[in-house]
């Protein structure tokens, strides 16, 4: 029946069951037919997906390419004080297309970065964090926070001089906590200080333990995907509009419709990143910078240490904040209320198609904090950058802290009974 | 071939001496000096590393005058020979120092324990400095040495003040010394105070280069050291071109399949 309808035209028929022949040995003795008609062929996904929903898929790659090309770096790298920066020269200059793989992992680290932006974004603007997919959203913000630990540990690899003073400054965070602090920070470098014993342990969390974790919380945050099902630009359930075969009217199987649909967005995510990885590969002196280009030197602090871009939004609060201890824990809230989100927002529309306008100035008071955050985390401590961090840091606060409020008197719009979607 | 030996036994001891004579006679040549400089933070490398000849008169010029104290460590000699197309027979006879093989690295002969006695610091390794400073940063180092009494080296630098280098391009360049003009402001608080802010330099010794020439000597050492920071640099460039018209082309197939498979979806 599901092959007729006009819905689903190219939906899969059930697999004709073979009785002979391997695949009916394997599926006999592992569901891999199953998965792939429950996970893709008759996983039915909403139609009007737009630009804003290739940033799964491509989080996904990025993450495959991560391991992948960090396989090969492993094969060549030392993490050794004495040699970790002649080896990543090593890898740059003599090992056979060492040069692209160490590019590829460099840039692919950034990409990683925007893409989850991006993602997450896309969960903000149509309230994917929303009941039924709460925890959808807290295990996907557990991916990025093993992302930031992985980027971080990644970045003092190479030890280069910023890489060992953004080390003693992320570490030396720990040290904000009050008794424990000091021999917590001790105990996390393995040494008095930042030393060949801290890039040991750091080379084993990056390319073993993180890694793994990674891989089972995205696996997760899948399982979770697909009990739930995707949210869409409207924020409305297609689960609840079935036809009399049973499934959704509005959604569309994920294969082949979205894999060929993703494929495209891989393309286009490629061409951008062979842009930068042959032609910027620094981008500036934002994807790898000026002053990790010298060796660690513990005698040379670099005239002013921040982190990598992806960081500076959160480095920014810490800094506007005078008390080290107080800045360190605005830093770590800056972060549970992302988590907290689905609790926060008590709109009772999901989407912000159909939010009012308090919501969409909140929302965009929100985009500029975190860019202009993320600007300042980069720039020299000056008094009138403290100053606008502060703003910009009231305003990230504001938008999360005030939501219960605004988002219950903003004024919505009605919610279409069904999705919107125009064929093209 | 564009390649010429000058491997000279320049070392930094003539230049100190001639530093120190220049600083004797200064105003003896001081008024014919020509002025330059007033803009040095302005200036521009504007290296490039596809330049072949520029490439290998800075090759050249390092082995000559700055591979005496300062290393390529990441970078073998065979590596730049390769790159830079300067034949095997060119490079072992005018270019690797007697008794290196072009397997090995670029190493300066100095020993690092005399270096740090004779300079305060050991001279720090090239293969990555255009990446670190950049090469705008190299640039206005290699041309704003001065005459400086006060130093032990005889001279000082605008774009590193108190750098441990002495001038060892000053016989090619000249010597100058910089010029100051007094600039009274007012502080917080109502307080006038003065200042010295530099002005220009002003040519008290003609070197064996003309302004001209020591300009193009810089910015062939700029162009080298840019290359050698990164140089695979020009294969990656060649190598991109295609790879992102094949990208182009698979996302083109993309899109037509998407296409094709969205018809049906209404």
């Amino acid at each position: 029946m599901a092959a007729k309808d006009p819905a689903h035209p190219r939906a899969a028929e059930p697999a004709p069951a073979k009785k002979k022949g391997l695949w009916a040995w394997i599926n006999e003795r592992l569901p891999v037919s199953d998965f792939f008609r429950h996970e893709l062929t008759e996983y039915y996904a909403p139609k009007n997906f737009n630009f804003w929903y290739f940033f799964g898929s491509l989080a996904l790659l990025a993450l495959v390419m991560q391991i992948l090309t960090g396989i090969f770096l492993t094969m060549y790298y030392h993490p050794s004080a004495s040699g970790a920066f002649a080896r990543v020269q090593f890898i740059m200059r003599e090992v056979r297309w060492g040069w692209l793989i160490r590019y590829m992992h460099s840039t692919g680290a950034s990409f990683f970065f925007i893409v989850i932006y991006l993602h997450m974004f896309r969960g903000m603007l149509y309230g994917s964090y929303r009941r039924p997919r709460e925890l959808l959203w807290i295990i996907g913000m557990l991916v990025y926070l093993a992302l930031m630990a992985e980027a971080f540990m990644g970045y003092v690899l190479p030890w280069g001089n910023m890489s060992f003073w953004g080390a003693q400054v992320i570490i030396n965070l720990f040290g904000t906590i009050p008794v424990i602090g000091p021999g917590l920070t001790q105990w996390i470098r393995g040494d008095y200080g930042i030393s060949g014993a801290t890039l040991n342990r750091l080379f084993a969390l990056h390319v073993a333990a993180v890694p793994i974790v990674l891989l089972g919380l995205v696996a997760l945050h899948l399982v979770a995907l697909h009990r739930v099902g995707s949210n869409n630009p409207d924020g409305i359930e297609i689960r609840d509009h079935l036809g009399p075969d049973g499934k959704p009217l509005d959604g569309i199987p994920f294969h082949p419709y979205y894999t060929v649909k993703d494929i495209m967005g891989v393309g286009v995510f490629f061409i951008l990143f062979a842009l930068v990885v042959f032609y910027f590969p620094t981008f500036h002196g934002l994807f790898l910078e000026p002053a990790n280009f010298t060796p660690a030197n513990f005698l040379s602090t670099p005239p002013d240490i921040h982190p990598v871009w992806y960081f500076t939004p959160f480095y920014a609060i810490l800094r506007a904040i005078p008390n080290k201890c107080l800045g360190a824990l605005m830093l770590l809230m800056a972060l549970v209320s992302l988590v907290l989100l689905p609790w926060l927002d008590r709109s009772p529309v999901k989407s912000i198609r159909y939010k009012g306008w308090i919501s969409r100035l909140a929302l965009a008071v929100f985009v500029v904090s975190f860019i202009g955050l993320g600007y300042l985390g980069m720039q020299p401590v000056e008094p009138i950058y403290v100053i606008l961090a502060r703003v910009f840091a009231v305003g990230y606060f504001g938008f999360f802290w005030l939501m219960p409020f605004y988002s219950r008197i903003d004024p919505v719009k009605p919610v279409p009974e069904r999705v919107t979607y125009h064929a093209h | 071939m564009p390649i010429k030996s000058r491997r000279s036994g320049r070392s930094w001891a003539p230049a100190l001496l001639a530093a120190a004579l220049a600083v004797g006679f200064g105003s003896a040549h001081g008024a014919e000096g020509t002025v330059s400089g007033a803009h040095w933070r302005h200036w521009q490398a504007h290296a490039t590393a596809t330049d072949l000849p520029s490439l290998q008169r800075g090759a050249r010029d390092f082995v000559s005058y700055c591979l005496g104290c300062h290393s390529l460590r990441y970078e073998r000699w065979s590596r730049l020979g390769h790159d830079l197309r300067i034949p095997k027979d060119v490079l072992i006879a005018d270019l690797i120092p007697p008794g290196q093989k072009p397997a090995d690295y670029i190493l300066s002969p100095m020993p690092r324990q005399d270096a740090v006695e004779w300079f305060g610091k050991a001279p720090p390794d090239l293969s990555l400095i255009a990446r670190y400073k950049g090469t705008d940063y190299l640039y206005r180092y290699l041309k704003t040495f001065y005459v400086d009494s006060g130093r032990a080296t005889g001279s000082n630098n605008l774009a590193y003040p108190n750098v441990a280098m002495p001038d060892v391009l000053s016989p090619l360049e000249g010597l100058k010394v910089a010029v100051y003009r007094t600039v009274r402001e007012r502080a917080l608080g109502g307080k006038v105070i003065t200042r010295k802010v530099f002005a220009h330099f002003r040519q008290i010794a003609p070197g064996s280069m003309t302004p001209q020439q020591y300009d193009r000597f810089v910015r062939d050492t700029v162009n080298f050291l840019y290359y050698v920071s990164d140089p695979q640099r020009a294969e990656r460039h060649r190598m991109g071109v295609w790879v992102i018209l094949f990208l182009l082309a698979f996302t083109w197939l993309a899109w037509l399949l998407k296409r094709e498979y969205w018809k049906d979806v209404r």
